[in-house]
């Protein structure tokens, strides 16, 4: 059963617009048990959601803007980071937040239209948390490669001549 | 006055591949999805070219040794005892060639005397015939039946026994069938291969795409390994057609009469390959595995589309091809795969090219990215649709 659920998951994390129709020809499985077992996958939030990679760039004149933001905090007791993490993560301009281990404490990725956007969040907002020390922004200049994928990455055409033995 | 050729009688009769005609008049087409290619869609693992860059920049420019890096022999050998149950010493007993096709032409050179007969098992890969023939042997085929799921039967191989054959080649998994052999199959075989001393050309270049049952080197059953030499190599299962890196491994004898032609005629396996190599066996395993689980994917895909087309396909054991029957439509194989590609720009290869008993069928490599083979899938059906 965990190997049927893992290879589901690799198949839609890779893809999340295959069909069931061809999962289930790719697995060797029946629609409805395909079906089902995403249903179950859903339930027990081992499936989160269905997202789409975007290159904005194509589409938008502007580009939005990401911050890569390093943050050192007071950890509060009993609490420890979760509560700060949870005051930071709960703004939607942030899109991830981890705790790291090394020089600081929090990364925190933030998106806006413009560097001047992101500014006044992280001045406004960010860095007068109570909990929190010092912030260090830096500004993303280039996207090469984002979970996993390659971005601008046109070259995928087949390079193997048409038959061969 | 007729002007004299020069080309040698052996090389004149030669006949051509009939991927090569095939090849021909799929390159003019535009847009052509291809399910005619024998070799894998993903690209060599990057840590495998990244090696490479790595030897490279280091001045490995130089030959190896005639057999190959005593190092990548080395892991090559204990690569076979790990995964096939095999003990081979790697001074010996292996060799690196470049591609598995230079090891199965230096295999017949070395055991050929003129007038052996060596058994080809058909349909198969189409380099076996001419390579024995050009080794000076005289290749006697065997054509296995649909009705035996293109499995060699052992009556078959006792059928065409004369007091020549010397050697018997065997493809497991097989191209273009994709038939696997199981461990029980290939025993029974191993007793009449006894029973008549002959020597088997075990081509294992498949060995790891197998997808429903654990895989058997011929060499490992019982007393079969002094007679037995198993061909192999990186093209398939790592991905790396391009880089042409193949091995041997068989008794000392044996190996060491093929190293003997392979430093006149080749010296050494290209370094920068070796290399590459040499990183695959280290720390190959999990690309290989991720790109078995892809193929094993896409089988069932392609198996099952193949048959709501009504072209009839067993579930192929190994490799990469599907090898479905196209007699429901009426056509040639030769017919199917030209007209299909002239009206839905859809190679495929047709199975006469690779032996007799492969008319009525076509081979279809499953080595395409899933949105190919849908819209192929989707192209099949439309031509096959308005045949039956």
């Amino acid at each position: 059963m965990k190997e049927t659920e893992v290879e589901l998951l690799k198949l839609i994390e890779k893809d999340a617009n295959l069909e069931a129709e061809k999962i289930a020809k790719l697995m060797g499985k029946s629609i409805d048990e395909i079906r089902a077992l995403l249903r179950e996958l859903e339930e027990k939030k081992a499936i989160l959601g269905y997202s789409t990679l975007i290159d904005w760039a194509k589409v938008l004149d502007v580009e939005e803007v990401t911050a890569m933001v390093d943050v050192k905090v007071t950890p509060a007791r009993g609490v420890g980071f979760d509560k700060v993490a949870e005051r930071i993560y709960r703004f939607p301009e942030v899109k991830a937040v981890y705790l790291m281990s090394g020089a600081y404490d929090l990364s925190v990725s933030v998106k806006g239209k413009t560097m001047t956007e992101i500014g006044n969040f992280i001045s406004e907002k960010l860095s007068t948390l109570d909990s929190v020390l010092s912030t260090t922004t830096h500004f993303v200049l280039k996207r090469y490669k984002h979970d996993g994928i390659i971005l601008h990455d046109d070259d995928d055409d087949d390079k193997r001549i048409v038959v061969s033995p | 006055m007729n002007k004299t050729s020069y080309i040698s009688k052996q090389v004149a009769d030669l006949k051509p591949s009939g991927i090569r005609r095939f090849f021909d008049l799929a390159a003019q087409m535009e847009d052509v999805i291809s399910l005619g290619v024998g070799e894998p869609d993903f690209v060599t693992p990057w840590n495998f070219i990244e090696q490479s860059f790595h030897a490279l920049e280091q001045g490995y420019t130089s030959y190896t040794e005639n057999a190959g890096m005593l190092e990548l022999r080395q892991e090559i050998s204990g690569y076979l005892n790990s995964n096939f149950q095999l003990s081979y010493n790697p001074e010996q007993q292996v060799i690196v060639t470049v591609g598995a096709s230079q090891a199965i032409d230096l295999a017949l050179r070395t055991v050929v005397e003129p007038g052996d007969e060596v058994i080809v098992v058909e349909p198969g890969f189409v380099a076996y015939v001419p390579t024995v023939s050009l080794a000076g042997g005289t290749p006697v085929t065997i054509q296995t039946k649909p009705e035996n799921d293109f499995k060699l039967q052992p009556e078959q191989i006792e059928e065409v026994i004369t007091p020549r054959t010397k050697a018997i080649m065997l493809c497991n998994p097989n191209n273009p069938t994709g038939t696997f052999l199981s461990k029980p199959e290939l025993e029974q075989l191993s007793a009449v291969i006894e029973k008549h001393d002959l020597l088997v050309l075990s081509d294992e270049i498949y060995a790891e795409l197998t997808y429903d049952e654990d895989y058997t080197s011929f060499a490992s059953l019982p007393d079969m390994k002094e007679r037995t030499i198993l061909i192999s190599g990186f093209s398939k299962a790592f991905a790396m057609t391009g880089w042409r890196l193949g091995y041997a491994a068989g008794p000392e004898e044996i190996i060491s009469s093929m190293v003997k032609i392979h430093q006149y005629t080749m010296m050494c396996a290209p370094t920068m390959a070796q290399h590459a190599a040499l990183e695959a066996m280290k720390n190959g395993k999990p690309s290989v595995q991720e790109m078995i689980e892809s193929y094993k994917q896409r089988r069932n895909f392609i198996v099952s589309s193949l048959n709501e087309i009504g072209l009839d396909c067993p579930n192929p054991g190994g490799a990469f091809y599907a090898f479905p029957s196209i007699q429901a439509t009426g056509l040639s194989s030769a017919e199917f795969a030209e007209q299909l590609l002239q009206e839905e720009q859809v190679a495929v290869v047709p199975g006469e090219v690779f032996g007799e008993s492969g008319e009525g069928y076509i081979r279809c490599s499953y080595a395409t990215s899933l949105k190919q083979l849908d819209e192929a899938m989707e192209r099949i059906k439309r031509f096959v649709e308005k045949r039956i």
